[in-house]
């Protein structure tokens, strides 16, 4: 009980084009009721109170919904603790006097745009890639429940839905790979009839973007699985590297 | 696109990784069948097994299946290596501290060292081997076949050499350890009904199949 001491080593970057560097900071009375984030609050406003410049970092739900929080945390993507995102991680799962390091996601993809801020629209490039449903919106839209689907498949797809996009499948990866991120938004429509249409065409466009975008390639190390705060399945992987080979050799050009 | 797509892509590696991993596997069975017959050291058996190397040098069908096997490998190794400096690139910059053994394997991490290992292993394995077989200066046994036996027999009753062997085995079980499994999830072959039984097979591939290459060896070493 009470408060801690710790020592937090943090990645600051001023700026992309900074080389960069860890830099070590004490906090003191940090109360193991705080979620992560803000205890790096906390050291923000002493920080600024001090005149130096604050640590950049995302954030916004702080509830675990929107994807923003990253972080690298004493070497795992969100930290210690599973199917949680650093704006769920609390500061009772550390001790007093812990070191605790603190790193920006790390890949080619993903450039650092200051200290532990990078910049994901990689993803958002691979999501317009394919990753939606072309509806026709002008007056004449379909109920979507008048159309029946096998509970397990929709089950499935809402799972494959959870994803955030927060990143943390290719921060975790030894490669860099983006496979699972791709593959939960391909999965999601795949397993669904109103995604079958456009299936070959996603799958195609989808994963050419990611390799467009210099995400290395899946070993099938499952590191994604265990670190992605939605516990996101292999089983989709699997799914779309089926679907590819499909839309491979069956599409028309 | 059609064609870049089944052979540039990141999948596309992957499926032919997958393909000719698996293939390396079915070679591993049938290679390993036919030189447990090593393990019969008598008159009579070294005349079989120099018998049985003149059949897997001459048959012709024998013969089509090798020189798939040489590009299998030879593909397999060229895309694994391709595949392994990408995965650098995508991380120019590394992590500081990394705690990778929280979520996955260092052996599934590290594909390309002990595929690079076993690529290092085959080059020894055939030259001393395969080369002799084929191009070497082999003596005739008393069935006027090509005397491999006594070739192999004199390189294991050197201890270095038994190590050298039995070091690589070690290194290709955990290539399987991870490979075997992965070649299936690779190829889209992920089902909650079979995937445990994929994975309890591949633990017993990688374990199995490199303990009885390893033995030979160890067996002709010890009965010298
Ligand atoms: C008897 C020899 C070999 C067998 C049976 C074998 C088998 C396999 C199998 C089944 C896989 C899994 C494929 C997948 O994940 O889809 C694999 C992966 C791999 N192999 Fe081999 N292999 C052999 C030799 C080699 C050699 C000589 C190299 C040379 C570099 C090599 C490099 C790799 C690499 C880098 C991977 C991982 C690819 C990745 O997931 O990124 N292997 N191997
Ligand atoms: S798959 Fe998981 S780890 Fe990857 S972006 Fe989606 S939620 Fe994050
Ligand atoms: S801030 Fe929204 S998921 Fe963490």
């Amino acid at each position: 009980m009470g408060t801690m001491k710790l020592t937090l080593k943090i990645w600051r970057q001023s700026g992309p084009n900074d080389k960069g560097k860890m830099v070590s900071y004490p906090v003191n009375d940090v109360s193991e009721d705080m979620s992560f984030l803000e205890m790096l609050d906390v050291l923000n406003d002493e920080l600024v109170r001090n005149g130096d410049d604050p640590i950049a970092f995302d954030h916004d739900c702080r509830e675990g919904i929107c994807g923003s929080c990253s972080l690298f945390i004493n070497g795992e993507a969100h930290g210690p603790g599973r199917g949680i995102t650093t704006c769920q991680l609390h500061m009772r799962k550390f001790k007093d006097g812990d070191v605790i390091q603190v790193e920006p996601w790390r890949a080619g993809a993903f450039p650092v745009v200051k200290d532990l801020v990078v910049d994901r629209s990689a993803f958002d490039r691979i999501q317009a890639a394919g990753g939606f449903v072309s509806v026709n919106t002008s007056g004449n839209l379909v109920d979507g429940n008048a159309i029946p689907i096998p509970k397990n498949d929709a089950d499935s797809a809402f799972d494959a839905a959870t994803c955030i996009g927060c990143g943390a499948c290719v921060a975790t990866c030894t490669n860099s790979s983006a496979m699972l991120f791709v593959a939960a938004k391909v999965s999601q429509f795949a397993l669904l009839p109103q995604g079958r249409p456009e299936a070959r065409k996603r799958v195609l466009a989808m994963v050419e973007q990611m390799d467009k975008e210099g995400f290395g390639n899946c070993s099938n190390t499952g590191a994604c699985e265990v670190e992605c705060p939605k516990g996101i399945s292999l089983e989709h992987i699997a799914r779309m590297n089926r679907e590819y080979v499909a839309a491979s050799v069956t599409k028309d050009r | 696109m059609a064609r870049s797509a089944l052979l540039g892509s990141s999948l596309a590696k992957k499926y032919w990784m997958a393909l000719t991993g698996l293939f390396l596997c079915i070679f591993l069975i049938a290679h390993l069948a036919g030189n447990l017959q090593l393990l019969d050291m008598s008159p009579d058996g070294q005349l079989k097994f120099n018998a049985y190397a003149k059949f897997m040098t001459t048959f012709p069908l024998v013969k089509v299946v090798s020189y798939l096997l040489y590009a299998s490998i030879l593909f397999h190794a060229f895309d694994g290596i391709l595949l392994a400096l990408q995965n650098r690139k995508a991380r120019p910059v590394r992590y500081h501290y990394e705690k990778a053994g929280a979520n996955s394997t260092w052996y599934s991490r590290q594909m390309a060292l002990l595929g690079t290992l076993v690529l290092v292993f085959l080059v020894i394995h055939m030259k001393g081997f395969w080369y002799e077989m084929h191009w070497g200066d082999l003596g005739l046994d008393a069935d006027g076949n090509k005397d491999l036996y006594t070739l192999v027999a004199a390189a294991f009753s050197q201890p270095w050499y038994v190590a050298i062997y039995v070091v690589s085995m070690a290194v290709l079980a955990f290539h399987l350890l991870h490979g075997f499994a992965s070649a299936f999830q690779s190829l889209g072959l992920n089902h909650p009904r079979y995937t445990p039984l994929i994975k309890n097979v591949g633990v017993f591939f990688a374990v199995v199949v490199p303990v009885f290459f390893a033995l030979i060896p160890v067996w002709m070493f010890i009965n010298a």
